[in-house]
């Protein structure tokens, strides 16, 4: 058999038509309750019973403007569950193996976060473990030596990829030196820090008051509080957890070429400033996003990938911190299409602002917000972190069920206008991250500043 | 939760189909399976099965260019597809109400794609530009999953780089994708999955609909690839301008996954006693007692266990400092592994590793879409996709005598090392893009 594929492309049936949506069910209710402990921390418990596990989510904002937090939370966040006055390291792993658990812990410069999962029979162990490193964790002088020595050893790793440098030099770009920018301690901060700073952070710092814990699995919701606050119950502190201070309003301007020699392909990343979810313009806000570059049938996407062939991986995506949030753009090019594709963004941003999307593109991105949340928010994990990030801004499971709404109610003219407000390329700076010698073209763009050779 | 028995039932033409209804949740996945991966593709076409899985988003003769995406997004659904050694996927989730479309959009590719040369010049571009984002632009790029088969085997199949060399994809042709799918991309060489949320008499008539009419072609024959184990250490490196520190991946043969499960299982377990967790052997060996590794794993398959048929690998890998030698690294690896062999772990220590194996077959279970993939390709390559809620059971009779045995397998002389050193830049690797 040798067909052409021409001979493949083609029946003698010819085309035929999409076959139109059927009846949608609705999700089921979830039972869940949303409370605040005494000790202050907020606990919302979701009932989710498709599997027999439990997921834990634990967000404490974890912001400071000490030049050496950095660092410090980074190795705290290392050896937070490396053992207590009751268990050592081993005895950790242990018993969360035994439930078919894990944990694990992450520091970022608005938060520590805590999370993991059981079998649903082992929730008891779970909180166990976690109310143990809370309240007990002893950051011995060994662990604290051994993670510092791990952390130096990874730091560098994680500086050497270009995603990273990317997004570091981006940060440096749009806020200066703002604790904000603060996402990877340099080794040598983290080699300063002693046990005793970490020791001292947990004490001030690893606090309930303003903290979130995110439980949804196959649990009683009431019932699961109950447990949660009683193991809990010796976490206490009349202080409240530190919140990361507002954003300075992002300035638009020139994009920053930061060199990188011997680059095969570039780093492009933009940002402009954009409104928090509580926002009124947010539901519009959301879905012009998913239109320019949300989502894979977005105009981004469909110029410099399907068309051009610029590049593998293009999006737009909202950055949300506690009191704001900013649009990004990210695509990895070749270097020698690297200006092709800033011209083509620049374009579209430009087309965006200008020229009203049709009807039947807000319909599909409505459709696709609207569907991609119940398809999301279809298992245990990603209603836990969905939660989760919704918590660490005040939001709750209110917000995820009425979202549809939302989205449903928002008019073409109010996407038109979130693109016209948000997405005019006079809105936007950032960054190129790239091997400046064949990098020339970019000059011919304008709005680009080179490094000093 | 909720398993019943997966129902499964084949099409006159040969498609094999997989249902698993479950009302949980609204949404609904589908899966193809193609039993054709990275190993069938011919010499001096590296990299075709997964340009030609790139080819297959790219229209058909009811679906224009970018049609299959905007139709299932505007659905509110998600999709991808992925190439792996022995198949490719095709996968899409959505609200249960878009599930006819699903089924309409896999039906009309498996039916009549159209390749056409401008598809296929773009789908390169794009291909090469993913390759340069994971691989020749990274640091540790394609380790170990490219890097060390080549170490490992002998063949091309096994042996050869999965993502392609930019000559091999920039020779491809449209009458290589016309014979590549006439080849492999039969209905009966294909598996089709339906998991969540729909009733089984609506998707059977659905699916007869749609999948019907797809003209029967012959199944390929499938070749083996088997090939003897190495019969020494083969050692090699590879010199990455852009890792700042060293990498080993060690690489030994296992028992086939497919005609020997419970041997295969073992090393599952051996991995978990290695390397899973705080209190794993070599975690506790390499990393936190004598501190000779930043980072150390262990596991089977390139890219995870079961999905790949025979020959599979079994994997370790740590990222070390400079000022540490390889053979240290080596020897410590060497006795965690004859002590094992030696002494057959506690039945505790097996009892952390099933119990985190039946955990993590649960969360598998919990997204739609992993459910749905694992059930298609445990229907693709053990005719059982029920095998997906027996192996719990599976790896927990799984016995430590047995684990001690797998250990004793993983031998020194029989083994393939791979390292990855951080070199200077030349101006013939900051260049090798072209």
């Amino acid at each position: 058999m040798s067909r052409t594929a021409e001979e493949i492309g083609r029946t003698t049936q010819g085309p035929r038509p999409l076959p139109p949506l059927g009846e949608q069910r609705a999700a089921t209710n979830l039972s869940s309750v949303d409370t605040v402990l005494p000790n202050g921390l907020r606990v919302i418990a979701v009932h989710q019973s498709t599997v027999p596990m439990v997921e834990l989510r634990l967000r404490i904002p974890f912001a400071s403007d000490a030049p050496t937090h950095a660092a410090t939370a980074e190795v705290l966040a290392a050896t937070i569950l490396t053992g207590t006055e009751r268990r050592d390291r081993v005895a950790v792993d242990t018993e969360l193996a035994l439930v078919g658990g894990e944990l694990s812990a992450a520091v970022d410069p608005e938060l520590l976060s805590l999370g993991g999962n059981a079998l649903a029979s082992g929730f008891d162990t779970l909180l166990a473990v976690l109310a143990d490193a809370l309240t007990g964790a002893v950051h011995r002088d060994d662990e604290v030596a051994g993670e510092k020595a791990r952390l130096i050893e990874r730091i560098t790793v994680a500086r050497s990829k270009p995603n990273v440098i990317a997004r570091l030099a981006l940060q440096r770009h749009r806020y200066g030196d703002h604790p904000f920018t603060r996402e990877i301690p340099e080794a040598a901060e983290v080699a300063q820090v002693r046990p005793v700073d970490v020791r001292a952070l947990h004490a001030s710092a690893v606090l309930p008051r303003g903290s979130v814990l995110v439980l949804v699995g196959d649990i009683d919701p009431a019932r699961a509080i109950a447990e949660a606050e009683s193991a809990l119950r010796g976490w206490q502190s009349p202080d409240a957890a530190v919140v990361l201070p507002p954003l300075p309003h992002l300035t638009p301007g020139d994009l920053q070429v930061i060199s990188r020699p011997g680059a095969v392909q570039s780093q492009i990343r933009l940002s402009a400033q954009a409104v928090p979810r509580t926002d009124p313009r947010y539901p519009a806000l959301k879905l012009a996003n998913l239109a320019f570059g949300g989502f894979f049938s977005s105009r981004l996407v469909e110029n410099i990938r399907e068309d051009k062939g610029y590049t593998y991986h293009a999006r737009s995506y909202p950055e949300f911190t506690p009191d704001g949030s900013t649009l990004l753009i990210d695509t990895d090019t070749a270097s020698d299409v690297t200006a092709a594709a800033l011209l083509e963004i620049r374009y579209e941003l430009g087309r965006f602002a200008l020229i009203a999307p049709e009807p039947s593109e807000v319909d599909t991105v409505r459709q696709y917000a609207v569907g991609s949340l119940l398809t999301s928010t279809s298992s245990q994990g990603g209603i836990a972190s969905q939660l989760a990030a919704l918590a660490a801004v005040g939001l709750g499971l209110d917000w995820l069920i009425n979202h549809p709404l939302q989205l449903q109610a928002v008019t073409a003219d109010e996407v038109a206008a979130a693109a016209q407000e948000f997405f005019a390329p006079t809105n936007f700076t950032g960054v190129v991250v790239g091997d400046v010698d064949k990098l020339a073209p970019l000059k011919k763009l304008g709005g680009i500043h080179f490094p000093d050779k | 939760m909720t398993v019943s028995q997966p129902l499964r039932y084949t099409l006159d033409n040969g498609l094999r189909v997989v249902l698993a209804p479950d009302e949980t949740t609204p949404v609904v996945g589908v899966s193809v399976h193609y039993d054709v991966g990275f190993r069938s593709e011919p010499e001096g076409r590296t990299g075709f099965a997964h340009l030609f899985e790139h080819l297959m988003f790219q229209g058909s003769e009811s679906l224009e260019k970018l049609a299959h995406f905007r139709h299932v997004q505007s659905s509110g659904g998600t999709f991808n597809g992925s190439t792996h050694p022995d198949y490719t996927d095709y996968f899409e989730v959505l609200p249960s109400a878009a599930l006819e479309r699903a089924l309409f959009l896999e039906a009309d590719r498996m039916r009549a794609p159209k390749l056409t040369e401008e598809n296929l010049r773009n789908q390169i571009d794009v291909v090469k530009e993913e390759i340069r984002l994971n691989v020749l632009n990274r640091p540790y790029g394609g380790f170990p999953w490219i890097l060390l088969p080549p170490v490992l085997f002998d063949t091309f199949p096994n042996a050869h780089n999965g993502y392609g060399g930019f000559e091999d994809l920039e020779q491809a042709t449209v009458a290589d994708c016309a014979a590549f799918f006439d080849t492999y991309y039969a209905p009966a060489n294909a598996v089709l999955t339906v998991a969540g949320d729909f009733t089984v008499d609506n998707a059977r008539a659905l699916i007869e609909k749609h999948f019907g009419d797809v003209p029967a072609r012959p199944r390929p024959e499938r070749p083996s690839f088997a090939e003897p184990p190495p019969a020494a250490e083969l050692r090699a490196d590879h010199p990455d301008p852009l890792a700042p520190l060293p990498a080993v991946a060690i690489g030994y043969r296992i028992p086939d996954p497919i005609e020997e499960l419970d041997a295969y299982l073992a090393y599952l377990l051996l991995a978990g006693v290695l390397a899973d967790g705080d209190g794993s052997r070599l975690q506790q060996r390499l990393v936190y007692g004598d501190q000779l590794v930043s980072e150390v794993g262990a596991g089977c398959g390139m890219f995870g266990p079961f999905e790949a048929r025979d020959p599979d690998t079994f994997t370790i890998t740590a990222m070390y400092s400079p000022e540490v030698d390889l053979d240290t690294v080596l020897v410590a690896v060497d006795e965690e592994i004859e002590r094992l062999a030696g002494t057959a772990p506690e039945q505790a220590e097996l009892t952390k590793v099933t119990a985190r194996w039946a955990a993590s077959l649960h969360k598998e279970h919990d997204r739609i879409v992993s459910r749905t993939l694992a059930l298609g390709a445990f229907e693709l390559l053990y005719g059982n996709p029920a095998l997906v809620y027996e192996l719990p059971d599976r790896i927990a009779a799984i016995t430590p005598e047995a684990v001690s045995a797998a250990a004793k397998q993983l031998r020194p002389d029989a083994r393939a090392i791979l390292t990855v050193t951080p070199s200077q830049p030349t101006a013939e690797t900051a260049g090798d893009d072209q």
